[in-house]
């Protein structure tokens, strides 16, 4: 049913990409701003502040705000032109509705009337299928409100189990390792802690790429004497210049840290205090490292024996140290593993809850800490409570105004919402914030399920390339057009301030989501006048929970540049620094500074096994995948923006010499990489940086040049974050594509406006 | 109001992450909004991530004013030295040719060299330039001599550069790592020497990889 009755370039041609440039006003330097807002980036984690230029309902440009204490001004070039996105041409202005006689595939309807027709096809689905058949997909890049008001939406209005978020690709297996280690999922540390630190460790995070403020961080504490370990396949900016650099082979970091912790072990370089005094369960992890030696190490992770020595002994040595990840640990079927590799060490060494001893994940979406701790979760509810605990779903309950066996059970997660169309148990899709065709691995499979919906809703402020295929597109905001807060990947809840009003029909995303409660006649808790109101509910059904914000409010924000969760009471100061000895927490009540019950940590015995796929004489190489600096995520808004995309305009394959050689590969050379899921086509840049073994491609573009047609939908088994960072392909070199050929790849338009 | 003394341009090349914020920003500054005055280089992209950022290094003794037959190009007394004047320019490109730092920029459509001019509307009302505001690893840095002695104990700006027979003193400053004895960077000799790399050596990987390799079930 859910499929464009045009053709892809017609319905790009109408609703784009089209790239926007600064011209009339934002060219203006005698321009008087009517206003200046001081607010956030949209996209990553970082969350810098900024400070936006209005002029006439339009944000025409933006000044560094210096004072914001995260970032002092600095911002990457998607920062700077970040307010490109606002009055652009693909701007949604009214709600469309699929309609095969138009040539662009959709015509405009009255808002009402869209409100009306989603909530009659809801119903229609509801009543023929039952509650569930109905799903909801959100998203991490929506502010905390929002996130909070998708959960209580799905379970208290649909009384749906089936929500999940995009959040799914990218923090999970952090925050499940973090709940398994600490009890909590929080970065451990603010930033601060990193710039007088002894040592930074980072595995698999492209920091220079997809954290950029953050390098400044990791070098101002080079400039003070820390040694810096950089563990990927490939020599990133950030590596560039580390001091050890431990080029691992995709998929291997389980061996990796439990080759650390045998070597940490058998020299002694442990923390026998901290160990006996605040965490268990080290002895069943120390047997469980007994053969991991070094050359064992060394011959699975595919790096040499004496940098793993090194390594071990800069760790094993170290005074003070900050362990980092990112992605490229954590996109695996072993992510979780990965990262509760990570913490062993990091328990073992004893260096946490200490100043300049720290730990953390560089959550990558704008809300990605925030987005992940108030229902929208597919088993979770509000203040990181669990929907499968009965204690926790009476208190929220309580909280919505609704019978407890009212609530649903939990639900699954994105990935599995998708199997589910499969296996016919969903008929109906509501996206918020997600593009999934262009972000979920195996996508030719996710374009067939959305062909087979018998109704889909996407809200978007932009026709992403997943709402091609929407029976009702909903105009939603964009980030400057609401308030509210979201939480940086430091823990630290900051306030977005609204710039401009929604243009057109277009409507502040809360305001849709309540609509629809209302035109469904299920209005019980959506009755919210604005984000205020819903932050103060938050507020109380966080309160007692591991992710208590009942102490923070929006003047407090404001004043203090953010408050770090957990804050307890308006008087509460907010809590920078995770587990210092003698702190206070909900669950252990006095008894530790850890989130459980006997305030202890967690050590957690994990066992290396390969990736789900593995290369063989028909694959014989991995892939890998990951991000650019000048875009973001799935792309919607960056290969929007005109300035952006002549930064990067196009993804390519990285490949190292020797594979080239090989292949008769040079850079400017076509190749198509090909997995049992899918092919694609590229550009080819050989570059002596990644590992003979492994080709990367990025992964922002859609369609034709969507390297997500060849990556492994395999997730896993506790967080069910898919394995992007690792599949085998095979690549051959092609004949340079035609420009007709070349039109046919790039079917969205460029024109320049 | 000029510039303030107190406050000199660092330039770490250690530090550029090849992001490219400095040259979005920068046309984003009002003297020449919608149009960057600077670059940024990649060195040898097949081999490493570096790169390094080109803006302009405001000479003691501008060779672009130098070569100037028509005397559009102007330095200020706080030693900017400024884009050409519109009513003398004659868009000859000599200076675009002449500058050692390839600088300059000739604007095709307005007939008129336009450079890098330190944000002067910013800087010389006492705020930093935009592509130093927003430069996230900070390789581009404006502050004071004493902040960057503090945050960078393991350089030290020179502000000399050797080409050929030319030497040539700038307001912009350049950090060197200490261990570097040289107080004058000598920019066309090291372009004949070899290019540090930055690759993955074979000597940090375990020696049993090859490309191709078929999978072992044991790893």
């Amino acid at each position: 049913m859910a499929n464009p009755g045009t053709t892809i370039e017609a319905i790009a041609g109408e609703f784009g990409p089209h790239l926007s440039q600064s011209t009339g006003m934002r060219l203006d330097s005698t321009l008087v701003p009517d206003k200046v807002v001081n607010t956030h980036c949209c996209f990553c984690g970082q969350q810098c502040g900024i400070k936006l230029l209005v002029k006439d309902e339009v944000v025409v440009g933006f000044e560094p705000w210096y004072d914001f204490p995260f970032n002092e001004g600095k911002l990457c070039p998607k920062g700077v032109k970040r307010y490109l996105q606002g009055a652009h041409p693909d701007r949604l202005l009214h709600a469309y509705q699929r309609d095969t006689n138009s040539p662009n595939g959709f015509r405009a309807l009255g808002y009402d009337e869209a409100i009306a027709r989603v909530a009659s096809e809801i119903q229609r689905i509801q009543d023929a299928h039952g509650p569930h058949a109905m799903a909801c997909l959100s998203g991490a890049s929506l502010t905390t409100e929002k996130c909070y008001l998708m959960g209580k939406f799905a379970r208290v209005c649909l009384k749906s189990s089936n929500i999940d978020y995009n959040g799914r690709l990218c923090m999970v297996s952090a925050g499940a390792a973090n709940k398994k280690a600490f009890g909590v999922d929080r970065a451990a540390n603010s930033w601060a802690d990193i710039l007088k630190t002894q040592l930074v460790w980072i595995s698999g995070a492209n920091i220079a790429e997809c954290a950029p403020i953050t390098t400044d961080y990791v070098w101002q504490a080079r400039e003070n004497g820390a040694k810096v370990i950089v563990v990927d396949p490939r020599i990133t900016a950030i590596a560039r210049t580390c001091d050890l650099f431990l080029p691992i082979k995709p998929g291997r970091d389980v061996a990796l840290f439990n080759g650390i912790l045998h070597l940490m072990i058998e020299n002694n370089w442990l923390d026998h205090d901290f160990i006996a005094k605040h965490t268990v369960n080290f002895d069943e992890v120390a047997a469980g490292v007994k053969d991991c030696s070094p050359s064992r190490t060394a011959e699975i992770t595919g790096i040499a024996e004496r940098a793993i020595r090194t390594a071990a002994e800069w760790w094993g040595e170290a005074q003070s140290s900050f362990l980092l990840h990112a992605r490229g640990i954590e996109h695996h079927t072993h992510g979780v593993q990965n990262c509760l590799g990570a913490i062993n060490i990091v328990l073992a060494s004893g260096r946490i809850g200490r100043e300049f001893c720290g730990y953390a994940t560089i959550t990558g979406q704008a809300n990605g800490q925030g987005g992940r701790e108030h229902g929208q979760k597919c088993d979770q509810l509000p203040g990181w409570r669990d929907l499968g605990n009965p204690e926790h779903r009476a208190h929220i309950a309580k909280i919505w105004g609704v019978a407890e066996q009212d609530l649903p059970p939990p639900g699954v997660d994105a990935y599995e919402i998708f199997r589910k169309i499969d296996r016919n148990e969903i008929k109906g899709l509501l996206s918020i914030c997600f593009n999934p065709l262009v972000s979920l691995p195996d996508n030719n499979f996710v374009r067939r399920m959305l062909q087979k919906l018998e109704f889909y809703v996407a809200i978007d402020f932009f026709m992403n390339e997943t709402a091609r295929y929407a029976d009702i597109v909903l105009p939603g905001s964009l980030h400057e057009e609401d308030e509210g807060t979201v939480t940086t990947a430091e823990g630290r809840v900051i306030k977005i301030n609204k710039a401009v009003e929604c243009p057109g029909d277009a409507r502040e995303d809360w305001r849709i989501i309540q609509d629809i409660a209302k035109s469904l006649n299920r209005p019980h808790g959506f009755t919210f006048d604005s984000p205020r109101e819903i932050l103060e509910e938050l507020r109380v059904a966080s309160r007692g929970g591991v992710a208590d914000y009942s102490g923070i409010t929006y003047e407090r924000l404001e004043k203090e540049h953010g408050v770090f969760w957990p804050c307890y009471s308006e008087e509460h100061p907010g809590t920078p620094r995770l587990f210092e000895p003698g702190t206070w927490n909900p669950v252990a009540n006095g008894n530790g500074p850890f989130y459980f019950p006997d305030g202890k940590a967690r050590f957690n015995a994990i066992t290396y096994q390969p990736p789900a796929e593995v290369t063989d004489a028909e694959y014989p190489y991995i892939l890998t995948t990951g991000r650019v600096i000048s875009h973001f995520l799935s792309g919607t808004q960056t290969r929007r923006i005109g300035p952006l995309v002549d930064q990067c305009p196009e993804p390519y394959i990285e490949v190292h010499p020797e594979l080239a050689g090989k292949l008769g590969l040079a850079t400017g050379d076509w190749a198509t990489a090909e997995s049992r899921r899918g092919t694609c086509t590229l550009p080819v840049r050989v570059v002596t940086t990644i590992r003979p073994d492994t080709i990367f491609i990025p992964y922002h573009w859609p369609g034709r040049k969507s390297v997500n047609q060849l990556t492994i939908s395999a997730q896993d088994a506790i967080s069910k974050i898919p394995e992007y960072k690792v599949c085998a392909v095979r690549l051959k070199k092609v004949p340079a594509p035609s420009a007709e050929e070349l039109a046919r790849i790039e079917p969205a338009a460029r024109v320049e406006v | 109001m000029p510039v303030s003394e107190l406050l000199e341009f660092f330039v770490d090349p250690a530090r550029c992450i090849g992001c490219n914020a400095c040259v979005q920003a920068c046309s984003e500054c009002d003297t020449h909004k919608g149009h960057s005055m600077i670059q940024l280089d990649m060195i040898d992209q097949a081999h490493s991530t570096q790169t390094v950022p080109v803006i302009c290094m405001h000479c003691d003794s501008p060779t672009c004013a130098e070569v100037c037959p028509a005397d559009a190009i102007k330095k200020t007394a706080d030693g900017v030295v400024q884009s050409a004047r519109k009513p003398r320019c004659i868009a000859c490109n000599n200076c675009v040719l002449a500058c050692p730092f390839g600088v300059p920029k000739m604007n095709t459509e307005t007939h008129l060299m336009m450079k890098c001019d330190m944000c002067y509307d910013r800087s010389s009302v006492g705020k930093k330039p935009m592509c130093a505001s927003v430069c996230p690893s900070q390789a581009l840095f404006f502050g004071t001599r004493e902040e960057i002695a503090r945050l960078r104990p393991r350089s030290r700006a020179v502000n000399a550069f050797q080409f050929g027979n030319q030497t040539i003193t700038t307001k912009v400053n350049m950090m060197v790592p200490n261990y570097a004895a040289a107080d004058c960077i000598d920019v066309t000799g090291s372009m004949h020497g070899t290019v540090i790399g930055n690759q993955i050596d074979a000597s940090v990987l375990y020696q049993g990889i090859e490309t191709g390799e078929s999978h072992h079930a044991s790893t």
